[in-house]
């Protein structure tokens, strides 16, 4: 019934070419199937640049403001704090934010395009819970060392007014800068650098 | 013997686990009679749209929001929004169409050629559970969409059960899980559709093929092929599965995925057949549409239950017209099986119930005039007297001896050169004669022959003619 | 044999006459490749139909991919003030007043192409006469008795609804009796352009979709011959 002398070559060829478009087929058919889980339009619609307005600010006020899901802050820091902030290097894992991520116009001591406004993401870079807003200097519950700063509830972790992780806590990393840029003096945009004027 | 490490895992495998064995017993050693043809397709595309149900439906899942205030919208969200959102619901909707075409054709392949009768008849039981599970998933995902179709086809045949006497109020609220079908109705669709029917319809089918794989599959001819072993007890007119029919009904499935292709980049909607245009609408319960139709492929059931004036007994009747379809092993009392060799009788019967199926399936579309509920009712009869007469006009029918061995098959694409030569002629331009070695690229220098052409469609003429006798 | 065929021969005919549609509906001339038409359509739909009407489902970002233009540019011209690229399409009417005007909320308009088809749109537009017993003073001929006032009565102008008598009956036309800004042939165009807007907005996917289509349809034919020469191959082997 099966000949002996059939052509195995021609065989082999077309078997190998059928299979190899085949394939061809089934990744063309994957790209849609794994793309549909990318972000929707409606997602990247939700996570589109947020204006703030810092005009009425006072000193040491934090503002947050949502920005792709996560909480944004805004601080006004004060003269001392930006003073405080130089002598804290030794105690900190990574004080020139060498490992952290942050925009270029963000890789500075004070970590922001004005000094005396701080924007970060407030989110942990542990775990991801959002730390508290601890500006006063060695409160009963920190201990003498704490010289005002963001502190997480869900590990322990300690952040700097710069959003600088200290050495011996579980994060790994300083606070993420997100890209912003000023409208005018008295308006941020976050979720866009500076570069980038406009879409 | 060295063996390489790939070889090695695939040994510690089979060592375990007895994949060799079951890809020898059901498909390099599992024999199917040689003379398959185009009716053989439907079976293994069958399971194809089966899978692209599965997986098309899932990734929908993934955006599909089935809450009665939200469901229509997730579904523009995955048409506009969603990356490849829109290919994803084309795939499914026409898939769903597609189904009920290949399952229809495939369960007439069984009709023609008698593979219901014994020892089959459990594949045809298995096979109309799923035809039932089929129906049910399908009527179940037509209500997610939540447009006006979904909901006032769901309300119209989900109160059908409240025609039951006695227990069918309380039926059709338990069913409804809620006065009038709404966000109850949909959530608990929603669970039968995605997981419930799904996981019915898997099984079933395994049992359908495992019951096929036990006694052997039909053929054309409609003779059992195990008669007729080789010293090796392999059957002579037996071919092994694999490579012959896994070659084969690959390019069914070309075949196949060129029309659904068509059909999805072009005219996914089908004049409304496959997505109807009220459907774009989202549903509203104070506002009934003009024509509530349900989907094409319930459209014979729904004639045959409007045809019958009395609501109960129309229930009756178009549940009846599945249930008929189950008995089909019993009513035929004929030992021959293929439809090649019954009777002319038979045969114009069948031409009576395909027309009646078609016919039904139209009139189902449309309103129930006078007219059309008359024509309805002619057709319903037919339809069940072609199952309820057979105990009487399949025993003494006058049927043609049914050979020993299968019969040689011809398929289309070998009589292909030949009715091209007779239906051309030669441009007189041209000098080649027939037989010419050089004959076969004169394709291009040729033109139409008018007295082939008349010979040809008499000759087909002639042909279905004699086929009815 | 032959007096079954008979009998389907003229059970086929009876069913001619079908319960259809009585209004002969305009065809539109539709295009959804001619962006320049999409663009004005865009325009007409944000000036004379979003007061009332939602296109939900559409964003002002997908009109500015489809159509090549630049985003700011979409954000000028076409949308309404203030509005935001990922915006979609709402309207400013709010549910409350609509009912109370209306009788019922405006309905969205993003899947209407799809449910009432071009053909009937661009009629409906085209349709409108005075009827002093309507509370806005117009009817429709396409819609009986629509609680939807006519949006474009300034460029058409104003249509008079006469008898005639033929032959087939008695049936309703249309006749300008004051002229609007826009000539019959400007007026034809302009609906022409929304309808053709209302048509991509049910399904901006489509000339992508149609487009593509032709390479898988390619791919499968290649798949087709390769697998049919295979089986060729193989099935030499049977007899």
């Amino acid at each position: 019934m099966i000949n002996e002398g059939v052509d195995k070559s021609k065989r082999q060829f077309l078997t190998s070419a059928l299979t190899v478009v085949g394939a061809v087929g089934t990744g063309y058919l994957a790209v849609p199937f794994l793309s549909q889980m990318q972000p929707s339009v409606k997602a990247m619609a939700a996570g589109a640049p947020v204006t703030v307005d810092i005009s009425k600010m006072e000193t040491g006020q934090l503002l947050r403001v949502e920005w792709r899901g996560k909480p944004v802050w805004i601080l006004n820091r004060t003269p001392e704090v930006l003073e405080t902030l130089k002598s804290l290097d030794s105690q900190l894992r990574d004080p020139k934010s060498e490992e952290s991520s942050q925009p270029e116009a963000s890789k500075n001591p004070g970590r922001s395009i004005k000094p005396e406004v701080f924007v970060a993401v407030g989110l942990c870079t542990h775990l991801g819970c959002s730390p508290t807003f601890r500006p006063e200097i060695a409160p009963h519950d920190l201990g003498e060392n704490w010289k005002g700063g963001f502190f997480c509830p869900c590990h322990g972790s300690w952040f700097d007014l710069a959003g600088r992780v200290y050495q011996g806590v579980p994060a790994p990393t300083n606070l993420e800068i997100p890209p912003y840029r000023y409208i005018n003096d008295t308006q941020i945009i976050v979720g866009e650098a500076p570069e980038e004027k406009g879409a | 013997m060295k063996i390489g490490r790939f070889a090695q895992t695939g040994n510690w495998i089979l060592a375990r686990f007895p994949l060799a064995k079951v890809w020898e017993e059901h498909m390099t050693h599992y024999y199917a009679p040689k003379n398959f043809n185009i009716w053989y397709f439907f079976g293994s595309l069958a399971l194809l749209v089966l899978v692209n149900q599965f997986v098309t439906g899932i990734l929908l899942t993934m955006n599909y929001k089935p809450d009665a205030k939200l469901a229509f919208d997730s579904v523009e969200y995955i048409m506009r929004d969603v990356h490849w959102g829109w290919l994803i619901r084309y795939m499914h909707s026409t898939g769903a169409s597609a189904f009920f075409i290949v399952v229809y054709l495939h369960m007439f392949r069984g009709v023609m050629y008698g593979s219901f009768k014994k020892p089959r008849e459990l594949i045809w039981i298995f096979g109309m559970l799923i035809f039932v599970c089929l129906m049910a998933e399908a009527f179940m995902g037509y209500l997610l969409p939540w447009g006006q179709m979904s909901y006032w086809g769901a309300q119209v045949i989900i109160s059908l059960f409240s025609a039951i006497p006695v227990i069918g109020e309380d039926l059709s609220l338990w069913v409804r899980g809620d006065y009038v079908v709404s966000d109850a109705t949909l959530n608990r669709f929603f669970a039968f559709h995605v997981i419930s029917v799904p996981l019915v319809l898997v099984m079933l089918v395994f049992m359908h093929i495992v019951a096929l794989h036990e006694v052997g599959s039909n053929n054309p001819d409609g003779i059992e092929i195990k008669k007729y072993k080789d010293e090796n007890g392999i059957p002579l007119d037996g071919i092994p599965f694999h490579p012959y029919y896994t070659v084969k009904d690959i390019v069914g499935v070309a075949v196949f995925l060129l029309f659904f292709a068509t059909v999805i980049f072009y005219m996914p909607e089908m004049g409304g057949y496959f997505l109807e245009h009220a459907n774009f609408i989202p549903a509203d319960p104070m506002k009934t549409p003009e024509h509530i139709a349900p989907v094409w492929y319930f459209t014979p059931f729904y004639a045959i239950l409007r045809a019958i004036p009395d609501k109960f007994a129309g229930v009756i009747g178009m549940g009846g017209a599945i249930v008929v379809l189950f008995l089909l092993p019993w009513l035929d009392r004929n030992p021959v099986k293929s439809i090649r060799y019954r009777s002319g009788f038979y045969k114009k019967a069948l031409l009576l119930f395909v027309i009646s199926f078609f016919c039904l399936g139209y009139l189902g579309t449309q309103p129930a005039t006078p007219t059309a509920t008359l024509f309805a009712r002619i057709f319903t009869v037919i339809y069940f007297g072609f199952f309820l007469l057979m105990p009487l006009y399949t025993r003494w029918e006058k049927t043609k001896p049914v050979p020993q061995r299968v019969t040689e098959e011809h398929g289309f694409d070998e009589q292909l050169p030949a009715l091209l030569e007779e239906i051309t002629e030669l441009k007189p331009a041209s000098s080649l004669e027939i037989g010419d070695p050089a004959f076969r690229s004169s394709f291009f220098n040729r033109r139409p022959n008018p007295d082939g052409i008349v010979k040809a469609i008499t000759r087909l003429a002639k042909n279905l003619k004699e086929s009815l006798d | 044999m032959k007096t079954l065929l008979t009998l389907l021969l003229l059970t086929s005919l009876s069913f001619g006459t079908n319960a259809s549609e009585d209004i002969n509906l305009q065809k539109a001339r539709i295009d959804i490749n001619d962006k320049t038409s999409l663009l004005r359509g865009a325009k007409h739909f944000v000036t004379y139909c979003l007061g009332c009407h939602s296109a939900k489902y559409m964003r002002y970002l997908r009109i500015a991919l489809d159509t090549g233009v630049n985003e700011k540019v979409v954000l000028k011209e076409i949308a309404p003030e203030g509005a935001s690229i990922y915006d979609q399409l709402h309207s400013a009417m709010n549910k409350h007043d609509a009912e109370k005007w209306f009788g019922t909320q405006p309905p969205d308009l993003s899947l209407i192409a799809r449910s009432r088809g071009q053909d009937w749109l661009y009629s409906y537009l085209k349709s409108y006469y005075t009827d002093t017993k309507r509370p806005f003073g117009v009817n429709n001929l396409v819609f009986p008795d629509t609680a939807m006032p006519n949006p474009l009565w300034q460029l058409q102008g104003e249509q008079h609804a006469e008898q005639r008598k033929t032959i087939w009956g008695e049936h309703a036309e249309l006749v300008l009796a004051e002229e609007g800004s826009l000539s019959e042939r400007e007026f034809d165009v302009m609906v022409n352009d929304l309808v053709n807007f209302l048509v991509y907005v049910g399904e901006p996917i489509k000339v992508e979709r149609e487009s593509m289509g032709k390479y898988v349809l390619l791919f499968f034919s290649i798949f087709f011959i390769l697998a049919y020469l295979l089986k060729k191959e193989y099935w030499k082997d049977i007899h």
